[in-house]
Order: structure tokens, then C-alpha cells, then sequence
């Protein structure tokens, strides 16, 4: 991630010359102050619009913890889905060979390109109510668990291809030739050194499958059961609640903290051990 | 016969999930012929929706590429302040979910808002304006252009900077004649995730937006508004529009990802 990206670099010269007045200052101040105002201030907002004594009760009444439950739930569904499939993708991409294989590796990131209502609207035109193929999942849960997957196909699949590349052959090899099972290879050697690429990939998916909206509200049909947690907070607002809408809003971004906490930890230990 | 079944299974999981369903929605927008998509595509709404997303990204996008490129080399020299705080508020946006940034725009610009008691009071009304969709939209797409030009500027190194120096050239000089020229294609690249998000930003927009046809509605929030209106070929056009430019946006992304790292291989 970019923190790790911003390790420093032994033996290079913390600076190369005595920096103009305007650079050194200004420039890093109006950076400064430019993230303030524009990231920071709102979200110090939203916090400080929860940090009212109606927190607890908004974000414990029945219906905003059924839906935050559904919510992690599905996203977790969705996260462990992609890990099965990426690590799948990945490996097919990595290892197979067929004609079109560049082609699908583009689409693979179609996700990431495609606006996230397009995203619905496909996924509504194929499965919704007018489905030519008499597959109608709108208004159910699995429609939610559909937009999640589409969205986040490309995270695992991206994280754990460029780690395919770089592994060695050699060890696979070794191992088929000392009578190793390709299971046994796969499980014993290939999986170690992919997986924690593969929880990398799953928590961004994780995380973004959380705070999905735009691919969800097509196709869920905003129903009480399908209610995922960004809709609610979008109702609320509608509602003229945006205190509660602020407090579900500080459950997300709490929860979201947590995952890249956890994520700057992993990569730090990983590239600790592997100097 | 392990490796066919898997890349067929791999196949057709992207087949059903991806393919047909993006297959679909070219199909039933000319269903019925292309001049209804035409009418659609044409009609005053349509247009609306299309020139506020434009405007927005117009303003958007080079925003978030001079301020990405700006704090992406104080980044990556060294010269900020506090690097840790900055780097966590730049991935912020990811990290939000856009409804929640929304959200943020939203308390932050409302009449009792801190910036918005301000606002209303002397009459700039912003909240349900396209300036607060232009606000959300930027936030959300503030990190695109950064994440991209940090690691570029790393690997880079700041051997170059510092010969220009040594050669008389100014921090601008050496600017824009050495460190730009050799960070453009990761430039490039952000600026077009960038545009993609910008263009494509539903959530974060919607809820600072006042939500009315042939005023305040981006495309994306008007693909939206006429699928629940039941105006479906409306609809299915201006999300073919948007899927065809976000598969434009695909093919500059894959144009461009291998080459943005080359350049620092020099």
C-alpha cells in the first residue's frame, strides 16, 4: 500500500540542496491545508454530527442492526467468494494459455471502469424482472450478493496475479518429481506464497463490498430485508435524519479503519519477513 | 483434464457475472432500433444530465491532477510534514464508502453545517447545487492521480532533480523539464481514473444533489431516475452512453498501465 510504497530508501540523501522558501513551506502548507478542508473537515463533520446521545440508540434499534448484520455478512459472502474465483482468475490468467486470454485480462478491471449504476443496470437487464433467461433474483438477497461480486471481481485476481509471475517453477518441479500430488503442490507451496496476497485483495473487497451503493440499489428493489448499510444512511438522510444517518455512517468508517489498520499491519510483517 | 475444467469453470463464472450481463444491456437498448435510443439520447433531460457531468469532471479532474502531482512529489522528496497523517487522508476516499462521503459533504455545507451556516447566511447557496456535487465528486476521486505518482517518483529517484540543480536549472525548470517528462504516463493513468470516477460517481452526488430532471441530475443519477420513472429505454441509453465510455476508459487504462512504469526503468 502507499505507506509502504513511502519506506524509506537507506543511503539516499534525505535532501539535495537547501529548498527554496516556497517550496519548503508553502507548498507542503497549501497541501495541508487543501486535505483539511476538502477530506478532513467533512469527515470530522459526519463525526461530530454521530457524537449525539442518540448514537447508541440509532445504531442499535432492530432494523439498523439487522441491517448492519446482513451487511457485514454479505460482504464477508462476497469477500470469501472472491477469494475462491481471484485466486481461480489469477491462476488461469498466470498459467493457462488460450486465444483471448489477453482480452480477459483486460475485462477483468471492466469493474473497476464500469459506473457503478451501469453496474446495477446490467446485472438488473440479465437477472431482474424481465429476464430473457427466467432468472429473477431482484428484491432478493442473492441480487445484493450478485452487485457485490461484480464489483469487487478484480481485487483478488489483481492482487495475487503479480505474485504468480514472480513464483518459481523450479519448487513446483522438485516437488512433482519427489511424487507430489498437483494438490499437494498447489496446498503445501503455491498457497503459502499467495495468501497473503489473497487476504489483501479479499479486505479491499471486503472493504468496498461494505460501503457499496450505486450497484446495489437497482437491483435490491430497497427492500427491508435487502436494505445493505449505505442505503440506509441514504434514507435516513432523505428523512431528514442525518444524525442517525451520521452514526451508521461512523459504524463504516470504523469498521473500514479497522480493515486498512489491519492491512498496513499484514504488509509491514510480510515485508519484514521477506526483507 | 484438471486445467480445462478450471479455466472453463473460470470462464464461465466471468461469462455469467461479467459478460452477459454487459451483453444484455447493448442488447435491450436497440431492441427496438436505434432511433429511439437516438430520441433518448437527444431529448433535453438527456443532454442536461450529460453537460452537468461533463462540467463536473471538467472542474474535477484537473484539480485533483495538479493537486496530485504537487503533493505526490512533496511526498515522495520528503518535504512533508507529518507524511503519515498526509498519506492517511489521501487514501481516505478510498476507504469511504462514497454514500458516507456524501453524507460528509452534506453535514459539512447544510444550513447548520459549520461551513454552511456561513454559506447560507450570506446567500451562497451550495448543498444541492452542482458545486456540492463537484465538491463530492472531487473528494471522492482525490486519490487517483497521487497513488499513481508516488511510487513513479520513488523509483525514480531524485538523481535527475538534483543534476539539474547543480546545472542552474530552477525548481520549476527542473519541474517541468525533468521530473514532469519522466512521471507522464503514471500521470496519464490516474487522470484517467480519474475521469472514469469522476463521470461515473453515483452515491457520493446523489445525496448532495436536488434530484430534479433536466436540472440537477448527472447521467448516472439519471440512469437511475428513469429506470424508477419505468422509462427503461431512456435508461438502457444513457447507461450504454457511460458503458461505452468506461470501456474506452478500459482500453486507455490497458494502453497505458505498462507503460507508466517503464519510463522510471530508464
Amino acid at each position: 500500500m502507499a505507506d509502504t510504497a513511502l519506506a524509506r530508501v537507506p543511503g539516499r540523501p534525505r535532501r539535495w540542496s537547501l529548498p527554496r522558501p516556497v517550496v519548503a513551506g508553502v507548498g507542503p502548507g497549501l497541501s495541508v491545508l487543501y486535505l483539511s478542508l476538502l477530506v478532513g473537515l467533512p469527515v470530522a463533520a459526519v463525526i461530530s454530527q454521530s457524537a449525539h446521545h442518540t448514537f447508541w440508540s440509532s445504531v442499535t434499534q432492530p432494523h439498523t442492526r439487522s441491517v448492519l448484520e446482513f451487511t457485514v455478512l454479505v460482504a464477508l459472502g462476497a469477500a470469501v467468494i472472491d477469494a475462491v474465483t481471484g485466486v481461480a482468475l489469477a491462476w488461469v490468467l498466470v498459467r493457462d494459455d488460450f486465444p483471448g486470454k489477453r482480452i480477459v485480462n483486460a475485462l477483468i478491471d471492466l469493474p473497476f471502469a464500469l459506473p457503478t449504476i451501469v453496474a446495477g443496470l446490467v446485472l438488473l437487464s440479465l437477472y431482474g424482472p424481465s429476464s430473457p433467461v427466467g432468472v429473477n433474483v431482484a428484491g432478493t438477497r442473492i441480487a445484493v450478493l450478485f452487485a457485490l461480486l461484480f464489483v469487487t471481481l478484480p481485487f483478488v485476481t489483481r492482487a495475487v496475479q503479480p505474485v504468480l509471475l514472480t513464483l518459481e517453477r523450479d519448487v513446483e518441479d522438485a516437488a512433482a518429481c519427489l511424487g507430489a500430488r498437483p494438490w499437494t503442490i498447489f496446498r503445501r507451496i503455491i498457497l503459502p506464497a499467495i495468501l497473503p496476497a489473497t487476504l489483501t485483495g479479499a479486505s479491499l473487497a471486503f472493504a468496498r463490498a461494505l460501503g457499496e451503493f450505486g450497484s446495489v440499489v437497482l437491483i435490491s428493489g430497497n427492500l427491508p430485508h435487502t436494505e445493505i448499510a449505505s442505503q440506509v444512511i441514504f434514507q435516513d438522510v432523505e428523512n431528514g435524519v442525518p444524525q442517525s444517518a451520521a452514526a451508521i455512517g461512523v459504524v463504516l468508517l470504523g469498521m473500514a479503519l479497522v480493515i486498512f489498520l489491519l492491512l498496513a499491519f499484514l504488509t509491514r510483517r510480510n515485508a519484514a519477513r521477506h526483507g | 483434464m484438471g486445467k480445462y475444467a478450471l479455466r472453463y469453470a473460470v470462464l464461465g463464472y466471468l461469462a455469467l457475472l461479467l459478460v452477459a450481463p454487459v451483453a444484455m444491456v447493448g442488447y435491450r437498448t436497440f431492441q427496438h432500433g436505434v432511433s429511439p435510443v437516438w430520441d433518448a439520447l437527444s431529448s433535453h433531460d438527456a443532454v442536461q444530465a450529460l453537460k452537468l457531468s461533463l462540467l463536473i469532471t471538467v472542474i474535477a479532474v484537473p484539480i485533483n491532477v495538479v493537486f496530485g502531482i504537487s503533493t505526490g512529489w512533496l511526498l515522495a522528496r520528503r518535504r512533508m510534514p507529518l507524511p503519515w497523517l498526509v498519506n492517511a487522508l489521501i487514501n481516505l476516499p478510498f476507504a469511504m464508502s462514497p454514500v458516507v462521503v456524501g453524507l460528509a459533504v452534506f453535514v459539512l455545507y447544510s444550513r447548520t453545517g459549520w461551513i454552511g451556516t456561513y454559506l447560507f447566511s450570506h446567500g451562497i447557496p451550495v448543498l444541492f447545487t452542482w458545486k456540492a456535487m463537484t465538491i463530492a465528486t472531487i473528494f471522492v476521486s482525490l486519490p487517483f492521480v497521487v497513488r499513481e505518482v508516488v511510487p513513479v517518483l520513488e523509483e525514480l529517484g531524485s538523481e535527475q532533480e538534483q543534476a539539474a540543480a547543480v546545472l542552474g536549472a530552477s525548481t520549476l525548470q527542473s519541474f517541468f523539464r525533468v521530473t514532469l517528462p519522466a512521471i507522464r504516463w503514471a500521470v496519464v493513468y490516474g487522470t484517467i481514473l480519474t475521469v472514469a470516477r469522476s463521470l461515473g460517481e453515483y452515491g457520493a452526488v446523489n445525496i448532495v444533489s436536488s434530484n430534479i430532471v433536466g436540472q440537477s441530475l448527472t447521467l448516472p443519477l439519471y440512469v437511475n431516475n428513469r429506470i424508477n420513472q419505468l422509462d427503461p429505454t431512456a435508461a438502457y441509453s444513457a447507461g450504454l452512453l457511460l458503458a461505452v465510455i468506461s470501456l474506452l476508459i478500459l482500453v486507455g487504462m490497458t494502453a497505458f498501465s505498462s507503460r507508466r512504469h517503464v519510463e522510471a526503468d530508464k
